[in-house]
């Protein structure tokens, strides 16, 4: 066969391959809204953005999805303020302070972390982190959305940090030695030469991390609470999208109910809250992105 | 450009239609992976409620132990998710912690499922608080009303606000999360409504945590599934409840296998189902699997911590299934109150 | 002044990668207490109880590594074809620009989410049944946005001079990117796998909405078997009420991070190998 042959054929493959995403991306939207719109007919959709309680389970049913977002935000909020600082950290220190030895055994124990179980997590935020915590603020509630959210931020810190670190560690190493050339210590190296030139890398993996962090599901299914509640306070039970999409859809609830179609239009929110984050993401990388031959 | 674009999908639609194809018939899915060794091992499925799970992974082990043959498989999705896959043909038996819905059962008739209800055992709700805590010797049902109450919500604070002589300090409240079978029947059976109570109170899916939080809070009072309370027995005190009727026990009873089974613990205790789908039934494997369910639910029963039905009533389920009798006793039925026997009875002589 | 605040940033960024190891550290103490005990042979070869000494792992240990093998085997090739398409290959067209949005969306999907789309695409609608296979073309879709991510940074960072040297040659599109320039990314890709799948070995709910059992007293014989998977165990023993499951929890929970190791050190010796070859 032609090269120019072979060359066509594995070109279709690969936009395959690409196209698959397109193709998840569609089989979620027909799933999730083919449920929604049903939900929607009972429920007038302004009810269901603007309303500030929500009980589909309870006997006086209200639809107002509002704190299960706020839950979803505050939770979010402390996992990223733990991983982002802190992964970035982590990564400026590997790439660019750490003797190799002490690298290539560190960076596997990272990403170690990324490997627990979520259930576990859950469970360690549970029954380790919380009364922990309590003892330094005897107001904790047994259920809350600090314990979750710092275990969150662990779990989330590795992938922060590897991908920063392979960003930066791909920075050529003229662009360093230029630096310390003109008199730069390696904190102004590392924070005005080589973070810019990762930037592209780093944001990347900033954008990942914020996006597992809101979706993820089984810490706080386990160590947030049932509770849905409009608040800011990190003390008490709140309940995340996620966590009640896994309570109805794993619990008693009979299919084809109301009830069961709230986990569709949670998820159709979800997934939308988080297509519009990485619209913002994308443009944000496009502006700032920098190019070396 | 738009040509380029134009083969790439047809490119995919053809793919998609040659991967659609591929992939064993359902049938091959059903039996294969039943264990390797040489000769096929018959398959028995069951899925639904954790809270039945128990029960019938003691039956699956006990069972497989005397009929090296067949393997037995049980999931849990949930009591909602395992009917769907029992109305849709795809699980031999659906463990459920209620009974089952009237969508439920309209599912099941478009689909041409036909199934036998079969209940198995009982599941009680303990009324438990702190061991520290000496002052809630009992409670009546109408005291529970008082706390749990839609209306209580962010009124019902205080211990003295449910009975005077009751200490003036805060009550804290945990229970089964809302959307478990156990929140379901509490509700109904304190509150006269399904799902109707107060929100405000702490509430779990996993009830070891209502456990710790109980056990950790000398404040605290809540309700959870018996077989959690008597594993849990050192950490927790059990709370006698007060009816008030007289003809099935006077005064305050404490949960027991004995009295949730006679029926004194009212109206607290529950039966727990699994429904068998007619077609299922032909097999012998499942037959038989059934038969053993019915012989042993007792022991077994008791061996999980819940509570089985009594020889007679098991008689009289296992009757249900050699007559295959098809459609609910249950479905729609207020089972607050009356004991399984009756129920079975009523069903008999109708 | 400069160096002291250089040696201060180094102290503070090494102070932050300690306190995250030590973090972990707690956590595998905590574990390790806990179960550690319960280990041994008969554990890892036994099949599910109601007895708590009786029950082993055995059933989710074979399930978790048939369905990991299986997710590898899946998004490895279609997540790097996919990114080397996207890189190489495609134009900053509104259509790559849009495939690129989609990819980091599909990362923020919750994995519940992920399984209800299995359950009716390949469990029914492609007629896979509650099989290995459905799980793990579940967990697939799961891993592909983080493959695809880090293999396009991985692919960004080979120097343009490599592929221009190539064409110079005379090699084709592909033969540049087959022979040059994928063997240089692949310590990335490797991360993005190992991070990929990390997750995936510890999913509970995507399985359990597929029909991941709990319950089941064989190991998997064939990708279209009936299956569960280690996290799905220790989720379900602990939630029993009796201790004894806590700690038999405890120690599956140790033979899953075993699991864990042992793949990411497979990695790492590829990556390392690959990292170094490349740098001379």
């Amino acid at each position: 066969m032609s090269t120019r042959a072979l060359e066509w054929i594995i070109e279709r493959l690969l936009f395959l391959c690409a196209a698959l995403s397109v193709l998840t991306t569609a089989g979620i939207i027909i799933v999730l809204a083919i449920e929604t719109v049903a939900f929607l007919r009972e429920v007038p959709l302004l009810d269901f953005l603007t309303g500030t309680e929500w009980t589909p389970l309870f006997a006086n049913q209200q639809f107002g999805v509002l704190p299960l977002v706020v839950g979803t935000m505050l939770v979010s909020a402390i996992a990223m303020a733990v991983a982002l600082p802190m992964g970035l950290l982590s990564a400026i220190y590997l790439s660019e302070y750490s003797p190799s030895g002490f690298r290539r055994v560190v960076k596997p124990v990272l990403e170690l972390l990324a490997g627990v179980p979520t259930v576990v997590y859950g469970y360690f935020a549970l029954t380790f982190v919380t009364p922990l915590l309590q003892q330094v603020f005897p107001t904790l509630s047994g259920f809350n959305a600090l314990s979750p959210g710092l275990v969150m931020g662990l779990m989330i810190l590795p992938l922060v940090s590897s991908l920063s670190e392979d960003a930066m560690r791909a920075v050529p190493q003229g662009l360093r030695e230029g630096s310390y050339a003109l008199g730069a210590t390696r904190m102004q190296t590392a924070l005005k030469v080589v973070v810019p030139a990762a930037f592209s890398g780093i944001t990347a993996a900033f954008i990942l991390a914020v996006s597992r962090a809101v979706g993820e599901t089984m810490i706080v299914a386990i160590a947030a609470g049932q509770q849905p509640r409009l608040t800011g306070n990190p003390f008490v039970p709140i309940e995340t999208m996620t966590a009640y999409i896994v309570q109805v859809s794993l619990g008693d609830t009979p299919q084809g109910t109301i009830e069961y179609r709230t986990i569709f239009a949670v998820g159709m929110l979800l997934f939308l809250m988080t297509f519009t984050l990485n619209l913002i993401s994308t443009w944000l990388r496009e502006r700032f992105r920098e190019e070396y031959a | 450009m738009l040509l380029s674009h134009l083969r790439n999908i047809s490119f995919l639609a053809v793919l998609s239609v040659a991967l659609t194809a591929c992939g064993p018939s359902s049938q091959d899915a059903r039996t294969s992976g039943s264990g390797g060794g040489s000769g096929a091992k018959t398959l028995v499925t069951l899925d639904g409620s954790s809270t039945v799970f128990p029960i019938s992974e003691a039956v699956a082990e006990e069972f497989q132990k005397a009929n090296q043959g067949t393997n037995v498989t049980v999931g849990i999705s949930g009591t909602g998710g395992g009917f769907q896959k029992f109305c849709r043909g795809e699980i031999d038996i659906a463990d459920a912690s209620r009974p089952v819905s009237a969508s439920e059962v309209a599912a099941c008739e478009k689909a041409g499922i036909q199934f036998i209800e079969l209940p198995i055992a009982y599941d009680g709700i303990a009324i438990a608080t702190n061991p520290k805590n000496a002052w809630a010797d009992k409670i009546t049902v109408a005291e529970l009303k008082t706390l749990w109450a839609p209306d209580a919500q962010g009124k019902v604070k205080t211990w003295n606000q449910v009975r005077k002589d009751w200490p003036n300090r805060e009550i804290h409240l945990f229970g089964a999360g809302v959307d478990s079978g156990t929140y379901d029947y509490f509700t109904e059976a304190i509150n006269g409504k399904a799902k109707a109570s107060r929100g405000d109170f702490t509430s779990s899916e996993d009830d070891n945590v209502l456990v710790q939080g109980i056990s950790n809070d000398e404040l605290a009072l809540g309700f959870l599934p018996f077989a959690y309370f008597e594993e849990n027995a050192a950490k927790l005190k059990l709370v006698p409840v007060d009816d008030g009727k007289a003809d099935n026990g006077e005064g305050a009873i404490l949960p027991s296998p004995d009295t949730i089974r006679t029926g004194t613990y009212q109206p607290l205790s529950r039966p727990v189902f699994i429904y068998v789908s007619t077609t299922a039934a032909q097999r012998q494997e499942v037959q038989r699997f059934i038969e053993f369910y019915m012989k042993n639910a007792d022991a077994l029963v008791r061996e999980v911590n819940y509570v089985g039905l009594g020889p007679a009533a098991y008689t009289m389920v296992a009757d249900r299934f050699a007559k295959r009798t098809t459609g609910s006793v249950f479905s729609g039925v207020n089972t607050v109150g009356v004991t399984i026997d009756q129920l079975l009875a009523k069903e008999a002589g109708k | 002044m400069r160096k002291h605040a250089d040696l201060l940033f180094q102290l503070l960024s090494l102070a932050t990668l300690l306190l995250a190891l030590a973090a972990l550290g707690a956590l595998v103490y905590d574990i390790v207490s806990d179960g550690a005990g319960r280990l041994s042979w008969a554990f890892l070869n036994s099949y599910p109880s109601r007895n708590a000494e009786n029950a082993g792992v055995y059933h989710a240990l074979m399930g978790s590594i048939w369905v990991l093998a299986l997710t590898a085997a899946l998004a490895l090739p279609v997540g790097v074809a996919a990114a080397i398409y996207l890189e190489e290959y495609g134009t900053r067209s509104r259509v790559a620009k849009f495939i690129e949005l989609n990819i980091a969306n599909l990362a923020a999907v919750p994995s519940i989410i992920y399984g209800l789309l299995g359950l009716g695409l390949f469990v029914r609608l492609m007629g896979m049944g509650q099989s290995v296979m459905a799980g793990a073309a579940t967990l697939a879709l799961l891993a592909l946005p983080v493959v695809i991510l880090s293999t396009r940074e991985a692919l960004r960072t080979v120097p343009n001079s490599i592929r221009e040297g190539s064409y110079a040659l005379g090699a084709t599109k592909w033969q540049t990117i087959w022979n040059q320039v994928l063997p240089m990314a692949t310590p990335g890709v490797l991360t993005g796998l190992i991070l990929a799948l990390s997750r995936a070995i510890g999913e509970t709910a995507p399985l359990i909405t597929i029909g991941a059992l709990t319950y089941i007293p064989f190991a998997p014989d064939s990708v279209w078997s009936r299956f569960t998977v280690l996290p799905i165990q220790i989720f379900n023993w602990v939630s029993r009420p009796q201790a004894d499951f806590h700690t038999n929890a405890a120690a599956a929970i140790l033979v899953l991070l075993a699991l864990l190791l042992t793949m990411n050190a497979i990695a790492i010796i590829v990556r390392d190998r690959y990292q170094r070859g490349v740098r001379a």
